[in-house]
Order: C-alpha cells, then sequence, then structure tokens
C-alpha cells in the first residue's frame, strides 16, 4: 500500500509544526522533571542551559514537522519506515541498518570519498559535539550527577538516574579523563575547524559558494564555545580561578546562542541526514521490485516504484507533467535531453534552412 | 553601462568537440567531475550532437521535488547544486528535472549539477563551457551581441506535458517562432517494424 502523500494548506502546516514543537519540548521538559528524580539531582546553577535545551527542542519539533510536511519528504519518509518495518525483512534491516549507521555516520565513509579534507574536518567536528553534548546535555538535566563517596572524601562516585553507577578515586587515571571530557570534546571540534577553515579557505569553489550566515557562523560558534570552555580550564587550573564567573557566564552565552541556533541553521542537517538510510532501504526496496522503462526509447531508466512515486509528489505538487497523450514522466532522462534538442531542429528544419551550422 | 550578459544555447550550432566536456570538469565548484551532458544524437533521429547544461528554471522542478530541501537558488536567478550537508542522494531530481541535467555520484551519494559555474559567473568571467566552445553553441553573450551575430531569436519559455517551465538560459530558434516551445518527449526512438539499430544501410533507406 503506497503511503497516503498529503497537501494541506500553510496555516494547517503551520500548527502541526506548532504542535510537534510544543510536544518536543514538553518532552524534555518531563525527561529532566523524572530524569532528576523530580529535580532533586537538578543543578539550578544549570538552568539557563536546561532552558535554552528546551526551547532549541521546540524549535527542532517546529522545523522537523514542517519539513516533513513538505510531499516529497512526508512520502519517502513515510515509505522508508513501512520498508524497514516490513515484518518479513525486519530483522535483516535492523542488521543492515547498523551497518549503514557505521559506514555513513560513525567513519562517515561518504564523505571521505569527496575529500579527505572535508572528512578530517566533519570527522573531527562530529565526534567532539558527540563527546561534549554526550555529557553535558545529561548533565544539565540532572541524569548524571557527581558527589564525594561517603567513606572517604579521595573517592567519587558518578550517579545516572540517581544510580550508582561506578565510583574512581580522585588520583586514579580515569579522574582526569572524567574530568577533562569537555576539554578532549574542545580539542577535537578545534582541530576540525582548522581543517574546515584550511579548505574553505584555499577551495576556490568553496570561497564562490560559502555564505556567511550558512557556513562560518556555525564555524564561529562552534569556536567561540570551545574555546571559552578551554578558558574555564585554564582558570581553574593554570589562574587560580582567576575571572571564573565571567568565563563561565561567556561560556554559558555562547552554548545557549548555539542551542537556539541548532534548528535554523546548517546544524538542522544533523537531524535531516538519517533520512540517508531511508534512502537506501528505499533504493534496495525499489532494485527489487522492477524497472520503469522509458516510453521513447523502452530502455529501463529507474525502479518502478521510484518513478510512480515520484508521479504522486509531481501531481501533490501541481507539476503538470501528466497529459491525455501520456506522462513526460515516463521519459528517461537521456530522452528528455534527446527531446528538447531534437524539438530544436525541428524548428528549423520546418523554418526551411535545416540545421545549416554556420549560417546562421 | 555593461548589458547583462546572458547564457544561450545553440544545439544545432554544435559540432562535437567535447571541449565542453573537458573545460567543465576544470570549473572549481566540482573540480574533476564533468557535469554537462554532450548527446549524439541517434542517427535516425538527427546527424546532430547536442549539449546540455542546466537551464536554471525561475521555479525549479529540481528543488520542488528535493525531500531534503538541497537545491538554492541564488538571489540572481542561478540554480546551486546540491547542498553537500543536505542531499541524501534519492536522485529525485534526476528523474524530474525537465531537461534530464541533475547527475547523480553514487560514491559519494549527492547530486550534483551545473551551477553556471557560479565561481566565475558571480565575478563576471564566462562560464568554462561557453569560454572554450569554437562554434558558440554555448554562449555567453549580452543581448545585444546576441542580435548583432545571430539570425535567430531566443526563448527561455517550455512546456514539458501541461506543465510550464521559464528559464534563465536561452534558446536559440527561428525568427518569428511563437514564444512558448511545447516538450512532449512522445517521439518515439524507435523506428516502426524490425529494425538494427546498427543498420546504417536501413537508416538511409529510411529517410
Ligand atoms: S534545468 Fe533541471 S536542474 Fe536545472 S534548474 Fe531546471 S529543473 Fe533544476
Ligand atoms: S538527489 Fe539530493 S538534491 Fe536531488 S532530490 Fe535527492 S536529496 Fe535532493
Amino acid at each position: 500500500m503506497p503511503p497516503p502523500v498529503r497537501v494541506t494548506a500553510r496555516g494547517a502546516d503551520a500548527a502541526h509544526a506548532i504542535a510537534a514543537g510544543l510536544a518536543a519540548a514538553a518532552l524534555v521538559i518531563l525527561g529532566i522533571y523524572f530524569g532528576s528524580r523530580h529535580l532533586r539531582d537538578f543543578d539550578v546553577a544549570l538552568v539557563p542551559y536546561a532552558g535554552a535545551s528546551v526551547f532549541a527542542a521546540f524549535g527542532l519539533g517546529y522545523r522537523y514537522a514542517m519539513w516533513l510536511r513538505r510531499p516529497p519528504t512526508g512520502l519517502y519518509w513515510r515509505r522508508s519506515w513501512q520498508l524497514f518495518f516490513a515484518p518479513r525483512h525486519l530483522p535483516a534491516n535492523i542488521v543492515r541498518l547498523a551497518r549503514l549507521a557505521f559506514d555513513n555516520f560513525l567513519a562517515q565513509k561518504f564523505i571521505g570519498r569527496r575529500a579527505v579534507k572535508r572528512w578530517l574536518a566533519h570527522w573531527c567536528i562530529f565526534w567532539g559535539c558527540v563527546l561534549a553534548a554526550a555529557v553535558t546535555f545529561p548533565l544539565s538535566f540532572g541524569w548524571i550527577h557527581f558527589e564525594t563517596a561517603p567513606a572517604s572524601l579521595a573517592r567519587y562516585q558518578a550517579f545516572v538516574f540517581g544510580v550508582h553507577v561506578f565510583s574512581f578515586r580522585l588520583d586514579s587515571v580515569l579522574a582526569p579523563l572524567v574530568f577533562n571530557v569537555l576539554d578532549v570534546a574542545a580539542l577535537l571540534v578545534l582541530t576540525g575547524i582548522f581543517f574546515a577553515l584550511w579548505r574553505r579557505g584555499l577551495d576556490r569553489g568553496a570561497l564562490a559558494v560559502q555564505q556567511f550566515a550558512n557556513d562560518l557562523l556555525p564555524l564561529a560558534l562552534l569556536f567561540a564555545v570551545s574555546v571559552t570552555g578551554l578558558f574555564l580550564t585554564a582558570s581553574t587550573h593554570l589562574l587560580r580561578g582567576y575571572d571564573f564567573v565571567f568565563l563561565s557566564q561567556l561560556h554559558a552565552v555562547t552554548v545557549i546562542f548555539t542551542l537556539l541556533y541548532l534548528p535554523f541553521g546548517k546544524f538542522f542537517h544533523i537531524f535531516q541526514r538519517p533520512a540517508q538510510l531511508g534512502i537506501a532501504f528505499y533504493k534496495e526496496a525499489g532494485a527489487a521490485s522492477g524497472q520503469a522503462t522509458c516510453r521513447r526509447c523502452g530502455a529501463p531508466f529507474a525502479s518502478a516504484l521510484h518513478v510512480g512515486d515520484l508521479k504522486r509528489v509531481e501531481s501533490a505538487l501541481g507539476i503538470r507533467y501528466a497529459t491525455a497523450a501520456g506522462d513526460y514522466q515516463d521519459v528517461c532522462p537521456r530522452c528528455r535531453r534527446l527531446s528538447v534538442a531534437l524539438a530544436q531542429d525541428a524548428l528549423w528544419r520546418t523554418h526551411g534552412r535545416g540545421p545549416g551550422k554556420g549560417t546562421r | 553601462m555593461i548589458e547583462e550578459r546572458a547564457f544561450f544555447i545553440d544545439y544545432a550550432r554544435c559540432i562535437g568537440c567535447q571541449s565542453c566536456v573537458q573545460a567543465c570538469a576544470e570549473c572549481d565548484t566540482h573540480r574533476g567531475r564533468s557535469l554537462i551532458h554532450l548527446e549524439t544524437i541517434d542517427r535516425h533521429d538527427s546527424v546532430q550532437t547536442a549539449p546540455q547544461v542546466c537551464m536554471h528554471c525561475e521555479n525549479p522542478v529540481c528543488a520542488q521535488v528535493c525531500p531534503a530541501d538541497a537545491i538554492k537558488q541564488t538571489p540572481d536567478g542561478v540554480v546551486q547544486s546540491s547542498l553537500k550537508p543536505r542531499c541524501i542522494g534519492c536522485s529525485n531530481c534526476v528523474l524530474a528535472c525537465p531537461f534530464g541535467v541533475p547527475r547523480y555520484f553514487g560514491e559519494i551519494d549527492q547530486m550534483m549539477k551545473c551551477d553556471m559555474c557560479y565561481d566565475r559567473t558571480s565575478t563576471g568571467k564566462r562560464p568554462m563551457c561557453a569560454t572554450v566552445c569554437p562554434s558558440q553553441a554555448l554562449a555567453f553573450i549580452t543581448l545585444d551581441e546576441f542580435r548583432r551575430t545571430r539570425g535567430g531569436t531566443a526563448i527561455n519559455e517550455w512546456r514539458f506535458g501541461d506543465h510550464p517551465v521559464r528559464t534563465k538560459v536561452y534558446l536559440v530558434v527561428p525568427p518569428e517562432t511563437p514564444p512558448l516551445l511545447q516538450i512532449q518527449g512522445l517521439g518515439s526512438a524507435r523506428p516502426s517494424g524490425a529494425f538494427d539499430r546498427n543498420d546504417v544501410a536501413a537508416w538511409l533507406e529510411q529517410g
């Protein structure tokens, strides 16, 4: 059963998206409330971070819902899940999903094939951000917290959702890692930014098409977050807490700004990108479903599944390729190029001068 | 004031020299990958070769059908190649573009298309292909230069099936041609009856 292609009024889209945004924000609030054991483990000093996260959740929910309301997006989104959850294929699909996620997200092989510097930049920034997010969100939501052990001041205990998970001595190897994990993340991000700017500064193609708001502002934000974060460590360990309060406020401002920017700018691709995995399933299902043949040359040119879905997307978008005489969507890309050139050729022929190279 | 230059395409002038194909791969926004299409039109249809660049539609179908919202237009109406962070490689644009322009590259899982050499045209230079095309089948000139040097007229309105399209790139057609060109893609590439496509004698007999 093909999933429906929805066409709705813009107002209805916005109302729907606001509802989705509110639901996402509510989920985060509930997550904070229950995850921090009714706010018992919630650190009030981190309220600005938690607040910005709630706003970001609203923005992301809104934008994601708006994005899904576009006919092609909605169709492929539903199609991907439908194919993924097909009961007969589900076990194999789960294994396949794990492999695809490893190749595309953990190793990011496809970016490596685009360019090495791009891959280095992206990989470092990605893992730096993942590491930082894995620590800071649970911390500021009160999902994890640390306490000194009641029996010994030299032991630290880590709690997740109020459950004691592990403890370590302050002089153990683990301690500096735990306390400095955000510095490691910051250094990774800064390394990535270095490669990104190196590439962007030299690549004439990138120089021509990059835009400040889209391509450089995100790097500037990540740079600000990382550097101000490192300042905090420097202040604590090297400068005996010099200006710590000001620096921590500065750091908070950069983080909050980045969180608020998350749904609107380039960072939204983090949430869009997993659709790539859905498309991989879609292509496989298409290959198994039989091919559509060009009505002009008779050669197969795409999966019948894809062409059928595309026709429905086109009709939802008001693209009127279908006529009583036939559907232009049934013409393969090569025959489209030929048809256009031949149409011009026919005009010159009927004009009575033939194509007449060099005569015009 | 220098009149703004526009892109004119005249398939009939193409001599099939492949210069544009080579030059396209030198473009800085997609170095090493040639994105222009140079079709050898079957002898049965015509003796022609035809280059195809992106026509930079005003309301591009490629962008409308893109689920990832990866195809953007610059304020001056140039339809850019896919945004790398966004394109999920679904090939919707490849199949939907009325002119058959976008290409999908499986190894990098991304679509790329002609962006009118944005690195060059945005700084007043001509696109690579139009710079090297010896017959000026691909020409980046002012309307005034066009009128002075060409016998035909230039149109940029099309209808594919029932779908109207207006493009930034112009097609050169005979004078007094109506301004709208209808394309159905209905003409069969397969001649009727048993026919060996490699049999040149049979083509000639068919006229
Ligand atoms: S010619 Fe095709 S690729 Fe170019 S803008 Fe139009 S629809 Fe998009
Ligand atoms: S291939 Fe990329 S640019 Fe083309 S429609 Fe799909 S996501 Fe959009």
